[in-house]
């Protein structure tokens, strides 16, 4: 009874500026200051980035990037992320059907431990791989013995990779599906669907972009991460350099159109991250609701 | 204090919501706004609260026009429909807030506010919940501290949103009773918007029916019911049957049938008959009356309704008529409207 | 399996029709194990073999507790700046409507996107003294750039998106009925705004500044570049760490990780206590 005047109530809403605002002076202070803000903290360093890849011209930026070393990061990276994202969207997909499709003990407290990664310092999830897979380390006696390399090669990389990206695709989906509830899932039961095929044409579905945005989220981190990386790493060029990694060798070295160069190319992987999210966000708002806000 | 409203018109993005509306209000008086969703109802309290700025016109407190002065001047205390309560602060200080925020000599000792405060919970009969926060009472006691949060400001007019809309049908009526008791004892000019006429008719000194930007009818629940004066009142409050008709030398005939009913002042040609079910006088023969036979007919309470297809045209009117009538399916019924208008037809 | 009677007791889940249950949470937890709760016991495990002498001499090192301040230290102050500024940015986007808004609220996420180390050179270069903005400032004796203060704008960078996205959401559900109440009661503006929606916003701020702290105080990526990484002066701890691995020194590494987790744990469990409190009483 109460929903249509909620409906007669809806013009006021825009137009209330009379009683409860503020005077047209104080917004645009208020908006001036903003702006100034975001420009001074966000566009400016994205600007800057551009600006000194190309100080030296087209040609000069081409050449960094057609550098042996700038290639084999570049690769380097795309591998990481090919293995760690797909393992970290099997993972969010097992834990959203556990924790939403079902009520069992523990469940907050699970809940809780899979957003761990985003309370610890990156540094400390590439050491806690160093402490393990370390020459001083727990198994690092045994890997030795065995020939086996993690620490300071492609393996521990993508451990640490995994570990950083790890809540992404799950903390997106748990809500989602928690919202969606388990109607879908029953009515295909009924039908005579099995669990498998329930998930793959009702689940899924209904789950799909709010899938690919945290996939999105967890591919940009994953490209991205540098301190976790940096610790597991080893530094070896041509080997064991992942991009963000290789913007920091650069730079050391002096090599500023290299380091921007690299680092022009991470930019656009972040701004089209953006696009995409601000896509998505508007067009499938209400399917990937629950993501709204972190 | 009196308030008037002159010839009020309210745009939102050039939609007009209100069409020169002019209403006098009496100093003391219980006025309900009452009409469907859109009618512009809840528009006008917020333009007499100052929440609102008027596109055209004016509205005056007294003599004084309240148009020029901002919402925090107008002192009118507002409730709204969902409450507005302050979450983060206790019931007490809820209803002390509009006095806190007083500048300089106008603000009350601390100890007067809680004086105050604890006087109104009294008042609302709500004492000793002082230190609840808003989350931890039901909906009845929420409208309550909402109401005493208003009167805290001694305010010239007290302004109800839909007061009873969120509540459920038992705990209304009896805050409907209670508002009356209210009412009677402060002595506010009081105006409340209803979209539920039983509220409107029941509670208020006076009803104010409106629909789509305008005001139909202003009258006490007697005259709106009993002599409204347009089809949509005829319509919107209680329930009414009509049937297109024709005057002619000053009589009314229904198809090619004088049925017996005098319209000495109305205009010859097409028109439309309204009456009330109940309102409806049996007849055995028919000279000078309208027949039908029943086409549906159901029990309601304590009365029989029946479903009349009139004439060729199948025209169907609903009428009353008491539970032992003998009047079954296909049987022929007729009657005379005992009290009825005339409507130029549209 | 035969049906239970109500009364059984502790069960470890409801019964319900869906399958897959023993598959995904036996394969997640696995997961989790394998990936997150057996590196971090291992931290734990080792940090617990330093014994108390030696774990209390690396904490009280003066190079540690130095480190650990300006990590703190930084990232408090950052946090604090990004409320003030985090908030009008959230008010701007939610209240006002400009062209562009869109854009500028996607923007605001690029911290989020963008790679740290990318943030890092960027910020250097910019507040670097021949820099865009270092040149703007030099005159004035102010130093970004390799100084203490460049920490605190690269924890800005990081952490603006935190205030903001936590605060957004609750600012477009605050009711305009209870600010009209309000000024209907004669409350001016301004006392609306401290008086009403301000302490309304505040549990939703106060998680803002959390996350914006907890992130600042393990950044470690963006900061290196622009911090000038002087021992005592402009070293966080994340790169202390960093350098006592170097060095090979597992034991120091690992002592102010356990530190650094301990302390970040502490205060999310802090906040999480107050926003259950907040909760339970405001509803």
């Amino acid at each position: 009874m109460a929903d249509p005047e909620i409906k007669s109530y809806e013009p006021h809403h825009e137009s209330l500026s009379a009683a409860v605002t503020e005077s047209r002076q104080v917004k645009a202070v208020l908006m001036a200051i903003a702006f100034a803000f975001l420009a001074v903290f966000l566009l400016l360093p994205l600007i800057v980035v551009f600006h000194e890849a190309l100080a030296k011209g087209i040609g000069a930026y081409t050449e960094a990037l057609s550098n042996p070393d700038t290639r084999s990061a570049i690769r380097l990276t795309l591998l990481v992320a090919v293995i760690s994202v797909p393992l970290n969207v099997i993972f969010g997909i097992s834990a959203a059907w556990a924790i939403a499709k079902f009520e069992f003990k523990g469940k907050a407290f699970l809940t809780t431990l899979i957003d761990l990664p985003f309370s610890v310092s990156p540094v400390i999830s590439g050491l806690v791989y160093v402490l393990l897979f370390g020459a001083q380390g727990l198994l690092g006696e045994w890997l030795k013995a065995h020939g086996i390399q993690i620490l300071f090669a492609v393996p521990g990389i993508v451990l640490a990779t995994v570990f950083v990206t790890f809540p992404f695709v799950a903390r997106e989906l748990i809500p989602l599906m928690q919202e969606q509830g388990n109607g879908d899932e029953e009515a295909a039961l009924s039908l005579g669907a099995n669990g498998w095929q329930t998930f793959w044409h009702v689940t899924l579905p209904n789950v799909k972009w709010g899938l690919l945005y945290g996939v999105l989220l967890c591919n940009a981190r994953a490209m991205g991460e540098f301190g976790a990386v940096s610790v597991v790493s080893g530094h070896i060029r041509g080997l064991t350099n992942t991009m963000p990694l290789h913007v920091e060798i650069l730079y050391n070295e002096y090599n500023a159109v290299g380091a921007f160069a690299v680092a022009s190319l991470l930019a656009s992987l972040a701004l089209v991250t953006l696009v995409l999210k601000t896509l998505l966000e508007m067009r499938y708002g209400a399917e990937i609701a629950a993501t709204r806000g972190h | 204090m009196e308030v008037r409203v002159v010839n009020v018109r309210k745009e939102f993005e050039r939609f007009p919501a209100l069409h020169d509306v002019s209403l006098d209000i009496r100093s003391g008086e219980l006025i309900a706004l009452l009409g469907p969703s859109g009618s512009g109802k809840t528009t006008l309290l917020r333009l007499i609260a100052g929440l609102e700025r008027p596109t055209k016109g004016a509205i005056f407190f007294g003599d004084e026009d309240a148009s020029q002065k901002s919402i925090q001047e107008r002192n009118v205390g507002f409730v709204f429909q969902h409450y507005a309560l302050f979450r983060h602060m206790t019931v007490a200080d809820n209803i002390g807030f509009g006095l806190k925020v007083r500048h300089g000599a106008a603000r009350p000792s601390a100890s007067e506010i809680r004086r105050r405060a604890s006087e109104l919970l009294d008042l609302v009969q709500l004492s000793g919940l002082e230190k609840r926060y808003p989350a931890q009472l039901s909906g009845g006691q929420r409208q309550r501290v909402a109401l005493a949060r208003a009167m805290a400001i001694e305010p010239k007019v007290l302004l109800l949103d839909e007061p009873f809309g969120a509540l459920d049908a038992q705990v209304r009526r009896e805050l409907r009773r209670w508002l009356r008791e209210i009412h009677d004892a402060t002595g506010h000019t009081t105006v409340f918007v209803t979209h539920d006429q039983e509220e409107a008719l029941e509670l208020a000194d006076r009803v104010v029916v409106m629909s789509q930007g305008r005001i139909e009818q202003v009258g006490s629940a007697d005259e709106i019911y009993d002599m409204p004066n347009s089809p949509f009142v005829y319509s919107f409050i209680g329930e009414s049957s009509s049937l297109p008709v024709k005057v002619d030398n000053g009589e009314i005939w229904l198809a090619d049938r004088p049925i017996g009913l005098p319209a000495s002042n109305a205009a010859s040609g097409e028109a439309l008959l309204y009456f009330r079910p109940h309102d409806v006088e049996l007849l055995d023969g028919c000279s000078g009356c309208i027949a039908g036979t029943v086409a549906a007919s159901r029990r309601v309470a304590g009365t029989r309704r029946v479903e009349l297809e009139i004439g060729g045209e199948r025209q169907r009117v609903e009428i009353e008529l008491p539970v032992d009538h003998p009047a079954a399916q296909k049987s022929r019924v007729a009657f005379r409207p005992r009290r009825w208008k005339l409507f130029p037809a549209s | 399996m035969t049906t239970a009677p109500a009364q059984a007791g502790w069960r470890f889940r409801q019964p319900s029709v869906i399958p897959g249950f023993g598959l995904t949470l036996g394969f997640s937890l696995a997961y989790l194990t394998l990936i997150i709760l057996i590196p971090l016991s291992g931290l734990v495990w080792r940090s617990a073999a330093l014994g108390w002498t030696d774990f209390w001499a690396i904490a009280m090192d003066r190079r540690t507790l130095n480190a650990l301040e300006i990590s703190f230290g930084a990232a408090l102050i950052a946090a604090a700046v990004n409320v003030v500024f985090g908030t009008l940015v959230a008010w701007v986007l939610v209240r006002y409507r400009f062209p562009g808004r869109r854009i500028v609220d996607a923007m605001v996420d690029l911290p989020f996107a963008l790679p740290t180390a990318v943030a890092g050179i960027s910020l250097t270069t910019l507040y670097a003294p021949n820099g865009w903005i270092g040149h703007l400032l030099a005159p004035l004796g102010v130093k970004v750039a390799y100084t203490p203060l460049g920490i605190v704008v690269a924890l800005v960078f990081i952490g603006l998106p935190f205030v903001v996205r936590t605060v957004q959401p609750i600012m477009e559900e605050l009711d305009k009925e209870v600010e009209e109440a309000a000024a209907t009661l004669g409350a001016s503006r301004f006392q609306i705004i401290t008086r009403v929606l301000f302490p309304g916003l505040a549990p939703a701020i106060i998680t803002g500044f959390s996350l914006a702290f907890a992130r600042g105080v393990g950044e470690y990526g963006s900061v290196i570049f622009i911090a000038g990484n002087l021992p005592f002066k402009s070293e966080i701890a994340p790169l202390l760490i960093v350098i006592r691995l170097e060095e090979y020194n597992y034991p120091a590494a690992t002592a102010i990780a356990a530190i650094m987790l301990a302390l970040s744990f502490l205060m999310l469990l802090v906040v999480n206590l107050a926003q259950t409190w907040s909760r339970k009483r405001y509803g």
